[in-house]
């Protein structure tokens, strides 16, 4: 029902289990940022992966979302459903304007723009009283979902972030496998030939840039309400980048790849959190021998080297 | 007190240099970003880790051998420069064959490592460079205070970006290097040697960044963050520019400079979103930006 092919449907039910058998064997609350990232990266994986525009601007829409969940949990005490819906639609609308912005230029001027303009947004939430400057929102609390269910559980919370991200998984796909997502993979290959054909590229490009924002801003939301901060570090660059490098080392326009991507990516800055600089050198020296050597990323080598579709 | 819109004329015209130098290291660093997208196809994202680079390179030469900021002003930029050569060689010469995305990735790893391994050699905090006794003190124009090393910085900006621009439109050498950038295979099908152009240029841009580099460390304190503060307006004023014209850079550098000092002026709150602002109406006017040539 979401067209999956016989290897990505095995390969989904593989993730599956490992996300239901998980956390009685590991630590809950660092499998529950691995799915944040994981969502994080599914979510830019549609624009750079099946759209072929690079975002440098992510973090812009992960850290409001973040910051928008946050505050409406924090001093409007809302249901965490509509906190995290809240998060979402932040992403959503703040990708609408700087989409509408960005999607005038292309290629290499795409990532400038959105890298600027992400960098604005920066800016403001430094400046902003809301988001409480260099101290970030601190000590959210995470309420109820719909009310009944006490999410302060690690073991509950867990479960809810699990079926965040599976949803968040599955409409991804079912948006590349639709007819609109063939549609974005034509514009990919081939901008003025889809544009000869009577698509609106621009129009294309606008919605599934919404699309990721709204997404990201969703992970972005979720990963407030898990950890109870948001932070500057949300909406920093170096998010964005931290996203671009997770797709990547997981496989750039495969489906399962930016879960991969997150999943090591994640476990590296956990268990290399006591090399503090070093992190961000070990970061870079991945970044380049990914560019360098190792381009389809782990699940996209994997796929090359069975000759499957994941 | 002179006067002007309500505003102190002393703190105006302060506002105004401080605005002109940022202007300068603006017009420096989208200079380079411009002449090695033209020549190399990438975007070269590690542009602020090497002008930071140049700033340090400038610190451990007076640290460690005592050579003073004029010989650094020339020795750091040729090291750092080296340094871009054989990154060229060695890594970034792989990527002229895959989209252009591929290497601001690269860069944007290589930045990482290189701001990474300075703050663990140096942290974070910041190291003091000495402004040279020459340029110590301020001179009075007669409406205001200039600190003479202020004044240095714009002039030498100034004189750089305009031989730059000079040897690239007045030179064989710089019509040999337009030439390459419109028609690699032609230009090398007269015998120019392609491939050592671009390393060249290569070359040739970061030394241009490092200088600039070497020309902040008295004004900021020498910090591995410093690029990366810089570098993101950076990109902004590439895109408000347009890549297509090296005048143009230089322009918009140093207007956007001005722009962001008279906001600190009038509007101090939107002096660190400006740039951004100019960024988007330019984007929604004239998506080419100022200077670009029509995609």
């Amino acid at each position: 029902m979401f067209g999956f092919t016989r290897s990505q449907y095995i390969a989904f039910l593989i993730m599956v289990a490992l996300i239901v058998v998980s956390p009685f064997v590991l630590y809950p609350v660092f499998l529950m940022r691995v799915l944040c990232a994981a969502l994080f990266a599914c979510a830019f994986n549609l624009m750079l992966g099946y759209v072929g525009l690079l975002s440098f601007g992510h973090a812009a829409f992960f850290g409001m979302g973040s910051y928008v969940t946050a505050w409406t949990m924090k001093f409007w005490h809302l249901d965490a459903f509509f906190a995290m819906a809240l998060g979402g639609l932040t992403g959503a609308a703040l990708g609408l304007a700087l989409g509408y912005l960005a999607i005038r230029r292309s290629g290499i001027y795409f990532a400038m723009i959105t890298l600027a303009l992400a960098q604005m947004v920066y800016f403001f939430c430094l400046e902003a009283p809301f988001t409480g400057g260099e101290d970030g929102i601190q000590q959210v609390p995470r309420g109820h979902l719909f009310g009944f269910i006490d999410l302060s559980n690690d073991m509950t919370m867990y479960w809810v972030v699990a079926a965040v991200f599976l949803g968040g998984f599955l409409l991804i796909h079912r948006i590349i496998h639709s007819p609109f997502g063939q549609v974005l993979k034509g514009i990919r290959e081939n901008e003025p030939r889809a544009t000869s054909l009577g698509y609106r590229t621009d129009d294309y490009k606008l919605i599934a840039f919404v699309l990721s924002c709204g997404l990201s801003g969703l992970a972005g939301g979720t990963k407030a309400l898990v950890f109870g901060i948001a932070t500057l570090t949300d909406v920093h660059y170096s998010t964005s980048g931290e996203v671009v490098l997770t797709t990547l080392l997981g496989g750039l326009g495969t489906v399962f790849g930016p879960a991969m991507g997150a999943l090591i990516v994640t476990s590296m800055e956990n268990y290399l959190a006591q090399a503090g600089a070093w992190v961000t050198v070990i970061q870079g020296a991945i970044f380049m021998i990914c560019v360098l050597a190792f381009r389809r990323g782990v699940i996209g080598e994997i796929a090359n080297w069975r000759k499957l579709t994941l | 007190m002179i006067m002007i819109f309500g505003i102190p004329g002393p703190l105006l015209f302060g506002q105004l240099l401080l605005g002109l130098i940022n202007g300068a290291f603006y017009a420096m660093l989208s200079l380079g970003l411009a002449v090695i997208f033209g020549m190399l196809n990438i975007i070269n994202f590690a542009h602020g880790a090497l002008f930071m680079m140049g700033a340090f390179v400038a610190w451990i030469l007076l640290d460690t051998l005592g050579i003073g900021y004029f010989p650094a002003l020339i020795l750091a930029p040729l090291i750092v420069g080296v340094f871009g050569v054989i990154l060229e060689r060695t890594i970034i010469s792989r990527l002229y064959k895959l989209d252009h995305l591929y290497g601001l990735l690269l860069t944007f790893g290589l930045s990482l490592v290189i701001e990474g391994l300075f703050r663990n050699a140096y942290g974070s905090s910041g190291l003091p460079y000495r402004i040279p006794d020459v340029l110590q003190g301020a001179t009075n124009l007669g409406f205001m205070y200039m600190p003479n090393y202020r004044g240095w910085v714009v002039l030498a900006a100034l004189v750089v970006c305009i031989s730059t621009w000079l040897i690239i439109e007045k030179t064989s050498l710089g019509a040999t290097l337009r030439a390459a950038t419109e028609n690699a295979p032609l230009v090398q099908a007269f015998g120019v040697n392609v491939p050592r152009l671009i390393t060249l240029t290569y070359g040739a841009g970061i030394a241009l960044a490092a200088f600039a580099g070497v020309l902040a460390a008295p004004i900021y304190s020498v910090n591995p963050n410093m690029g990366s503060n810089f570098i993101n307006t950076v990109f902004a004023v590439v895109v408000i520019g347009g890549m297509g014209s090296i005048l143009g850079s230089i322009i918009t550098g140093f207007g956007l400079g001005v722009v962001e000092g008279l906001t600190k002026v009038f509007y101090p709150q939107a002096s660190a979103t400006v740039v951004f602002l100019v960024m988007i109406i330019v984007l929604l006017a004239r998506p080419r930006g100022l200077f670009g040539k029509a995609a």
